[in-house]
């Protein structure tokens, strides 16, 4: 082994090999998704893809920035780790947006949000363009450097290369440049997803990982003997036992919070990022697995990143440039073949990070520039006879892809060599940190404008150009310097490092703080004080809203009309006539119907043919083109809030309403009938107190007509007639106790019908012992009362008891009431009564029989009514106070029985009571 | 009896016998002649035949219920001079403006007073 270095056409063969693996990665990959196989339903490949984030400045500017700022660099990761949690919320929702509308990069989202904006569209553009080149040229710088370092380790310093042809940085663009264009623009596809692309970063973040764990281990393991052994031994020197604090590497609390939180907006906002999180989603539901897979790399690529820093510190003692560490580490030990691991790895994350970038950049920047520029001067689409739309935006694309890469590799060619790698990275996350307020007000707060996100974007842009790339350009020398030192028009007030008065601060921090307040301040400030334009409203309405949209009708409420043929006739421009036909194959099937003998395409087909269009050029461009061929009915904004509140949210509430309307329908009704039962009741109530009345008059009524008769008349009345009186007197207070008692008996049924004393009872005891009780009774007048055929023999043998389950107490009340009615009413000179006991089946049967003057059908429900008694024209009233059947029909059916009674006029009646066993 | 001829009559009509009988023993020592029906129908029947100058009517009976006999007998002009007693259990206000209604001339609740009865029979003969 050569201990000054490895050949360089070794290191750029192994590099173009590994960019050939990468390629049959993606092919294979692709290849396998034409036919419905690709790696899109796999969550770990949307999460290693993730990894995208960590690009070539983490695996070599890491340590470098280690070595000076000790543990600070963490603050780009724990970022990034804050948010993961964030992402079910953030994420998802970007995602859902995204896929509802088919946005195809952040520019795309931001104009998409405030109304189709092609304005914002372009300022995004450029904010990105501008803010992102820099950073993918650090990425070239990174991989020339990690070349130099492997082929000239031995000089210890890389010499710059003398010509484009041995610049090993210009064939690195070029190999990436032709993977990206490959990969990136295989297809148009209206999605905008390239699962080979993909397939192949994620590939690279595991390959990156490994590297990078591998010198790790080879450092703390193999040079040290772990953890333990290079910690101490850092911490024995002063120079690197500083970096263990923050205020000794010069790095205070404010900028290490700054960090985090740039870099955890950096993680939604970069446009490979947003490309990777967002736009080559398959779906919401890899999110949350996401959400742990990807703090977890973080955490393992982060591991040794500072192990590293402090060997290398302690090793080379300043002799070495800090970013290159993580190879001149393994080659200072002659281990070249780990360094040219860890190359791959590096050359891995570079890679990963330009082609995504590139794709992400160049699809903003033919989107929103090119197209646009083309669709105004009346290029494109025009001249359809000479090539397809589509292969023509394809084009478009691989220019652009081209035109960014070289943008890149010229800045680091111009200005790259000045500045570290984390420093460069750190000006990109601030400029992209500016999409902030726009993005993320825009998901939450529906009143936000177009004019108020302008506002907010061009003042934040505005400072962070004036702070940062400025500066540097003046150091690089290609502008005056001259504003750096004393401010603007040399007024100390705009110096750029110490803006209106603000000193001690880092760069970053000072320019990341002025420049997001003045953005999210403007963009608040403005936006409340604008009116927002129509389609500006219903899209707020649907970004911040859009769960309600998901799966429900289109999101456009605008009426809209267009002619088929043009709407045909605008896609083959753009898409090409096979897509055409399978999108209008797409919206028949979907929407079940034919479009053949149509002319005239409605809203819905015109909103439908504008997403794909806006998945082939963003949307605020198909916006454009639509409008071309379109007629809008123009309606006022007062007709679109009124839609707005009527549709869209109604639909939320109608859905409520139904269920509760439902709700209160059942309790109307059931307010009704409860109703109807107290009125019921209430009647009732009214007509029993009116009858007891009536019933307790009537008797009171002739004791107390009798009883003064009897002491004003006494010497007129014989004594048989006071007798009868007398006998009257005693007769009608009988009445009036029995009356109150046997209110008494219902008011204790009907309140406590539950609570009846069960036991076992045999019947044919208890009717022997109500027979006994009566028997005194019946011989007084007189009337045979004697067994049925059936009890006889029941009592000839006591061992056949029937036995329910009664109230004992009760039960004899239902038979002493049947006894005293047939007594009554039976015949009043021969009289007789049978008893008697059977068993049918599940039931005991009892039946009491009179030879009476039996009673009239019409009258045989009502005596089992209230009061209801059965008057002898002749005789009138027997003794009774009409509450006798009720009370036994009460006590019968508590125990789940039922009584009836049969009769013929003039022969008596018979009483069945069936009690269930 | 010259009292068949000159004495006043009286129709007592309750489905209570013993209410009856006390009213009866009141009037009659009072000298009016007296006839007696134990429901509604059998007081129509009588009231034709008899054609009492009094009729003491008990609302709540079975069958014919008081006030519809009043109805029934007020159409008769053969019974245009009878006066009607309402003698009833039932007190409230609103049985007694239907009792009115009916055609009653007055409207006595039960339980009554022995004498206080009687006086308004005897007014009722004398002034009416």
């Amino acid at each position: 082994m050569n201990p000054s270095g490895l050949s360089l056409s070794l290191v750029i063969g192994c590099s173009l090999g590994y960019i050939s693996l990468l390629f049959l990665i993606a092919w294979w990959i692709d290849r396998r998704a034409d036919r419905g196989l690709g790696l899109g339903a796999n969550p770990y490949v949307y999460a290693l893809s993730l990894a995208v984030y960590c690009t070539a400045w983490t695996f070599f500017g890491s340590v470098g920035r280690a070595t000076t700022g000790g543990l600070s660099f963490l603050g780009v990761y724990l970022g990034p780790t804050l948010m993961a949690p964030l992402w079910y919320m953030l994420l998802r929702k970007m995602v859902l947006i995204s896929k509802n509308q088919r946005i195809t990069s952040i520019a795309d989202f931001i104009s998409a949000r405030y109304g189709k904006s092609p304005t914002l569209a372009v300022l995004v553009t450029v904010i990105v363009v501008l803010g992102i080149v820099p950073y993918i040229s650090i990425q070239l710088k990174a991989v020339a450097f990690g070349i130099n370092t492997l082929t000239h380790f031995a000089e210890r310093s890389p010499l710059p290369p003398s010509s484009i042809f041995v610049d090993a940085g210009f064939w690195v663009t070029v190999a990436m440049a032709v993977f990206t264009v490959i990969f990136g623009t295989r297809k148009l596809d209206p999605n905008e997803r390239h699962e080979g692309l993909v397939a192949a970063v994620a590939f690279e973040s595991i390959v990156k990982l490994l590297a990078f764990l591998a010198v790790g281990i080879f450092v703390t393991f193999g040079i040290y003997e772990g953890f333990n052994d290079l910690f101490s031994q850092a911490l024995a020197r002063p120079d690197t036992a500083a970096l263990f604090t923050f205020e000794a590497a010069g790095v205070t609390p404010l900028a290490w919070n700054m960090l985090g939180f740039l870099s955890l907006l950096a993680i939604i906002l970069l446009p490979r990022q947003f490309h990777i999180s967002v736009v080559e989603n398959t779906t919401p539901r890899h999110i949350p697995k996401a959400m742990w897979v990807f703090p977890l790399y973080l955490l393992l690529i982060n591991i040794f990143v500072f192990p590293l820093a402090l060997a290398g510190k302690m090793m080379f003692d300043g002799s070495v440039n800090p970013d290159t560490y993580v190879l001149s580490l393994p080659l200072s030990q002659g281990a070249t073949w780990l360094a040219l691991v860890a190359f791959i790895g590096g050359f891995s994350a570079a890679t990963s990070m330009v082609v995504v970038e590139a794709t992400a950049l160049s699809i903003m920047f033919s989107n929103h520039i090119i197209v646009p520029m083309l669709i105004k001067t009346r290029r494109f689409g025009a001249d359809k006879q000479l090539v397809d739309g589509a292969t023509r935006l394809l084009d478009i694309r691989r220019i652009s892809i081209l035109f960014m890469l070289f943008l890149a590799y010229w800045y680091q060619k111009l200005v790259g060599s000045t500045y570290d790698l984390v420093s460069v990275g750190l000006i990109s996350f601030t400029a992209v940190a500016q999409l902030a307020p726009s993005v993320i007000g825009g998901m939450y707060w529906k009143r936000a404008t177009e004019q108020g996100a302008l506002a907010g974007l061009i003042i934040g842009f505005a400072i962070w150009a004036y702070c940062l790339p400025l500066p540097s350009m003046a150091k690089a020398g290609l502008i005056p310097g001259d504003f750096v030192e004393n401010g603007l028009f040399g007024i100390a007030f705009f110096k750029p490092y110490a803006l209106f008065g603000l000193n001690g601060l880092d760069p970053i921090t000072h320019a990341a703080f002025w420049s997001l307040l003045w953005n999210a301040w403007l963009y608040a400030i403005v936006s409340i004080n604008t009116q927002p334009s129509t389609l500006n409203l219903t899209q707020a309405d649907l970004f911040v809203n859009i769960h309600k949209y998901i799966g429900g009708q289109d999101s456009d409420i605008l009426k809209r009309e267009a002619k088929i043929i043009d709407l045909r006739a605008l896609l083959n421009r753009f898409l090409g006539e096979s897509r055409t036909i399978n999108i209008f194959r797409e919206y028949e099937t979907g929407n079940n119907t034919s479009l053949e003998n149509q002319k005239i395409a409605h809203a819905d087909l015109v909103n439908f043919t504008e997403t794909h269009l806006a998945g082939a050029i963003g949307a605020a461009s198909a916006r454009l083109v639509m409008d071309s061929v379109v007629k809008e009915e123009v309606i006022t904004l007062e007709e679109v809030m009124r839609i707005l509140e009527q549709t869209k949210e109604a639909v939320e509430h109608s859905r409520m309403m139904e269920s509760k309307n439902a709700e209160l329908k059942m309790l109307t009704l059931q307010l009704t009938s409860a109703n109807e039962k107290l009125k019921t009741l209430d009647r009732l109530k009214a007509d029993f107190i009116s009858t007891i009345t009536h019933e307790l008059r009537t008797p009171v009524t002739s004791i107390k007509s009798l009883s003064k008769i009897i002491l004003d008349f006494s010497n007129e009345l014989n004594e048989e007639r006071k007798q009868s009186y007398l006998k009257i007197l005693v007769a009608e207070s009988e009445r009036i106790s029995r009356l109150v008692n046997q209110v008494l008996d219902i008011e204790k049924i009907q309140s406590d019908s539950s609570q009846l004393r069960l036991e076992q009872v045999d019947l044919v005891a208890l009717l022997e012992a109500s027979v006994a009780g009566m028997s005194q009774l019946f011989a007084e007048r007189e009337i045979t009362l004697q067994y049925g055929e059936n009890l006889k023999s029941l009592l000839n043998h006591p061992n056949s008891p029937i036995a329910i389950q009664a109230d004992r107490d009760r039960l004899t009340q239902v038979l002493i009431n049947l006894l005293s009615n047939a007594l009554k009413f039976c015949d009043p000179t021969h009289g007789e009564v049978e008893i008697n006991l059977e068993q049918q089946g599940r039931w005991a049967v009892i039946s009491v029989r009179d030879n009476g003057a039996g009673i009239p059908a019409a009258s045989q429900q009502l005596i089992f009514e209230k009061f209801t008694q059965l008057h002898s024209h002749e005789l009138g009233k027997p003794q009774g106070t009409g509450l006798g059947l009720f009370i036994t029909k009460s006590i019968v059916e508590q125990h789940g029985g039922l009584i009836q009674v049969s009769s013929e006029q003039g022969r008596g009646a018979v009483f069945t009571v069936k009690l269930p066993i | 009896m010259n009292l068949s001829t000159t004495a006043a009559k009286v129709l007592i009509v309750d489905d209570e016998p013993n209410i009856v009988m006390a009213v009866e023993f009141l009037l009659q020592r009072e000298g009016y002649a007296i006839e007696k029906a134990y429901n509604g129908q059998q007081a129509m029947e009588l009231a034709i035949q008899f054609l009492p100058d009094i009729i003491i009517l008990d609302v709540m009976m079975p069958g014919l219920n008081g006030f519809e006999v009043a109805q029934h007998l007020r159409q008769n002009p053969q019974l245009e001079y009878t006066k009607i007693i309402f003698l009833t259990a039932r007190g409230a206000e609103q049985d007694r403006e239907t009792g009115y209604a009916k055609g009653a001339e007055a409207y006595v609740v039960k339980p009554f007073d022995n004498d206080a009865l009687v006086m308004v029979v005897n007014e009722m003969l004398a002034f009416g």
